[in-house]
């Protein structure tokens, strides 16, 4: 099917083509992801378990979990949005669906090659840039750089006065985006060492999450929720105070992950100043979608696709309170590099994020397939197994975070920190399986929903019918 | 389109981000080029080389392409007494140079002009390889290390002096490094000890010379398990990191560390195959209470990739 399009004429691709490949991969990216989490978290429960092999030992396969959930899962659902967001906002079409077919088409070929690589041991070993420089060069040019072409061109062809919010997002945060790969891949590029190759590392780590994770999340939040509920965003205004926010101060707290490092001292005081900071577009955006709910919270419960979005939004309170402050010097000294952090990282990528991208998958898909929902049983089925994996998992890493950073600070031998922290870490792989067994059960009803979900007249959305399962 | 103020809004973004990213990018650049490189930041480059992690020397990230670290006692020229043991590194023909012998101005000021002036690092050629050491001399009144490159300096061709140290004194600095990338230690064990905590246990926190050069640096995010940046000061045992990296459950029975028993290879320092499946139906007998003692550990071979990564470890990580 896919084959067959990225060789037709533009004209002769139905439109929504490139959404719905893009809704799949992203599916199928989240269910290995996550399968990977599961496998690894076992390890750390278990190390005995599948041993001494080098294919199969942990090293091996942590950066190929981070970096399919990030590459694969998110940023592929992000182009799924933006394949099907930014023409409905524009009241246009997408500008090529063909681009948009072999940018789905090149992203999983790339992305199988670099984990398949990274899987081998051939890695740059920099955190979260680990693929090696000729496979990021594809990610810019390949993936990011044609997403950018499509949502640009799509944006300057609108045939509406205005762009909204969720439009400046997306054009933005491409834009942004890959000025961080480029930049972030300079040290392998141009031989930059030592404390600057250790910055950039986490320079790029903190503004591919800072500049392109989170906000594109919460740009596909603005159109979700007001399309679902039927209310128009509360405020444009605050809306837009949100996107300047991001623009003026996120792209600058990088050094906030290194506070124990020997970089000047100016520039960690001005990193935590800054990530502070990060609480204005927050409150701005949580207080905006939570208003927009006026008089529509019975969807919260009702409607799944809402209950997954406003998941999300409720989860930002405790990631953005929790990310503005563990990282002033104060906490940063207790917390920093324990299991607090990895449950931080998960409230971000598989809590807030992770919601908001599986509402809007889920809403595309049946609107572009004009077809709806296979089974709601199996919807909520999902939605339960991946709230509650993810609240296991969140807080059992938050406490044995807590109890590393006591460990850290009265000087613990650490092997017995290693034997507190135990049963939080089977609790973490209890937690990882659900979220896993949840999202085998999403790709399954997804599919059944493009095979023999209910068709969806036009003129209408896919939300209004009822279930006939 | 046609819409000035959306003209004025995407302007608005470049210029936004564009000033971030000046006071984040090119503010620090600043400060890290004032750093003078220390003897560990030397150490560290000469004996890594180039680059760690995929690259054109080295595209499987198994170690080739590194230089080796040899620790002597005499001159291998002249026979003269070296007192204490020096380190020297040892680059065959063909080996690309560390990033500071090549731009010597990462070294930082001081350390550069003794470099190129008494060091002669540029006299240094990769067709024919070189062997260079960390030297003392003086710079405006203090004392300061700088790169000698002994080939130019005293004649030291690198196969003699490789010769003249044998195995024994041999260290695979650079390729122990390599494994601890490709085998992602470093997602577990960070190699940054905190400022404000760790001085007890793991010891003083690198300074800001101690990176020069040093491609990728590998601090680490996630501690999992102990810091390692002084882990060789702290317990200094080969047999007891044989032991460990073979499987840790026999020096630590509650450790979650992986078993790193193939990074042996096939054989062991005697050329006998390894029976891993043998090996391990005695440690779970061992582990069920069928016997006393566990099995022995395979001796490593020479050129095995655990004794690179042990030399690394005892050689650097001091």
């Amino acid at each position: 099917m896919l084959l067959k399009y990225l060789f037709a004429k533009n004209d002769e691709i139905p439109p929504g083509s490139a959404t719905i490949f893009f809704g799949f991969s992203s599916i199928f990216w989240f269910v290995v992801g996550t399968g990977l989490g599961s496998f690894n978290a076992a390890k750390l429960a278990f190390p005995d378990w599948v041993t001494g092999t080098e294919m199969f030992a942990f090293g091996h396969m942590r950066q190929v979990h981070v970096l399919a959930v990030i590459l694969g899962w998110i940023s592929m659902a992000f182009g799924m949005t933006m394949m099907y967001m930014t023409p409905a906002l524009g009241n246009t079409k997408l500008w090529s669906e063909k681009l948009g077919l072999w940018t789905v088409f090149l992203w999983n070929i790339g992305l199988s090659l670099g984990l398949l690589l990274l899987w081998l041991g051939f890695t740059s070993g920099r955190e979260y840039n680990d693929l090696i420089w000729p496979i990021d060069l594809v990610v810019i040019c390949g993936v990011l750089l044609p997403l950018g072409i499509n949502v640009w061109m799509t944006i300057a062809h609108r045939k509406t006065q205005g762009i909204y919010i969720t439009n400046w997002f997306f054009g933005a945060c491409i834009f942004m985006v890959i000025v961080v790969f480029v930049v972030g891949q300079s040290p392998e590029l141009f031989g930059l060492t030592g404390l600057t190759e250790a910055y950039l590392t986490f320079w790029f780590a903190h503004n591919v999450l800072g500049l392109w994770i989170t906000p594109v999340a919460a740009a596909i939040a603005y159109y979700t929720i007001p399309k679902l509920t039927g209310n128009p965003l509360y405020s444009h205004r605050i809306a837009h105070l949100h996107f300047w926010a991001i623009i003026a101060f996120y792209s600058t707290p990088a050094s906030h992950h290194l506070m124990s490092a020997p970089l000047p001292e100016w520039l960690k005081s001005f990193a935590s100043v800054e990530g502070v900071l990060i609480l204005i577009p927050a409150i701005a955006f949580v207080a905006n979608i939570l208003l927009t709910m006026k008089g529509k919270w019975s969807m919260f419960v009702e409607n799944v696709e809402t209950k997954f979005s406003i998941t999300g939004v409720l989860l930002a309170i405790p990631l953005n309170m929790q990310g503005g402050f563990q990282q002033t010097r104060a906490i940063n000294w207790y917390v920093h590099g324990t299991g607090w952090i990895v449950a931080h990282a998960h409230l971000a990528l598989l809590g807030m994020s992770s919601f908001l991208e599986a509402a809007a998958v889920y809403f595309g898909l049946q609107q572009m397939l004009r077809r709806k929902l296979y089974s709601l049983t199996l919807a909520n089925l999902h939605y339960w197994f991946f709230l509650v994996g993810f609240c296991i998992y969140w807080i059992s890493m938050t406490i044995a975070g807590l109890i590393q950073g006591a460990g850290k600070i009265y000087e613990v031998p650490y092997i017995d920190v290693v034997v507190a922290e135990h049963p939080y870490m089977i609790a973490r792989w209890v937690g990882g399986t659900m979220v896993f067994t949840g999202n085998v059960v999403w790709l399954y009803n997804m599919w059944m929903t493009a095979r023999e979900g209910t068709l969806v007249p036009a003129g209408k959305y896919a939300h209004e019918l009822a279930y006939e399962r | 389109m046609g819409f000035r103020q959306y003209k004025f809004g995407a302007a608005g973004v470049g210029l936004m981000l564009g000033f971030s990213m000046c006071i984040t990018l090119f503010g620090p650049s600043n400060d890290f080029r004032s750093g003078v490189s220390t003897w560990v930041g030397l150490d560290k480059q000469l004996s890594l080389g180039r680059v760690i992690g995929f690259s054109y020397e080295d595209p499987t990230v198994s170690g080739d392409g590194k230089p080796v670290t040899v620790i002597l006692d005499k001159d291998p020229k002249t026979g003269e007494a070296i007192d204490p043991p020096q380190r020297f590194y040892v680059y065959k023909a063909g080996t690309k140079f560390s990033p500071g012998v090549n731009h010597p101005e990462l070294l930082g000021p001081g350390v550069e002009d003794l470099s190129l002036s008494i060091g002669k690092i540029k006299a240094a050629d990769v067709s024919s390889g070189a062997v260079f050491t960390v030297s003392k001399g003086e710079f405006n009144g203090e004392e300061i290390d700088y790169i000698e490159n002994v080939t130019a300096t005293r004649g030291w061709s690198p196969e003699e002096t490789l010769r003249a140290a044998g195995d024994e004194n041999s260290r695979y600095v650079g390729k122990g490094k390599t494994i601890y990338i490709s085998e992602g230690c470093w997602w577990c064990h960070t190699l940054l000890p905190e400022q404000t905590q760790d001085w007890q246990v793991f010891g003083a926190p690198p300074f800001l010379g101690d990176f020069n050069g040093e491609m990728p640096t590998a601090f680490g995010s996630d501690r999992k398990a102990p810091d390692l940046l002084h882990v060789a000061a702290r317990n200094s045992s080969r047999e007891w990191m044989e032991m460990h990296f073979f499987n840790p459950r026999l020096v630590q029975p509650n450790s979650i560390m992986p078993r790193f028993d193939y990074l042996w290879g096939k054989t062991d320092a005697d050329g006998n195959t390894i029976d891993y499946a043998k090996w391990r139906a005695e440690y779970m007998a061992y582990l069920n209470g069928e016997s006393i003692y566990p099995p022995e550990v395979p001796k490593p071979a020479p050129d095995s990739e655990v004794r690179a990564l042990i030399d690394w470890i005892l050689t650097s990580l001091k």
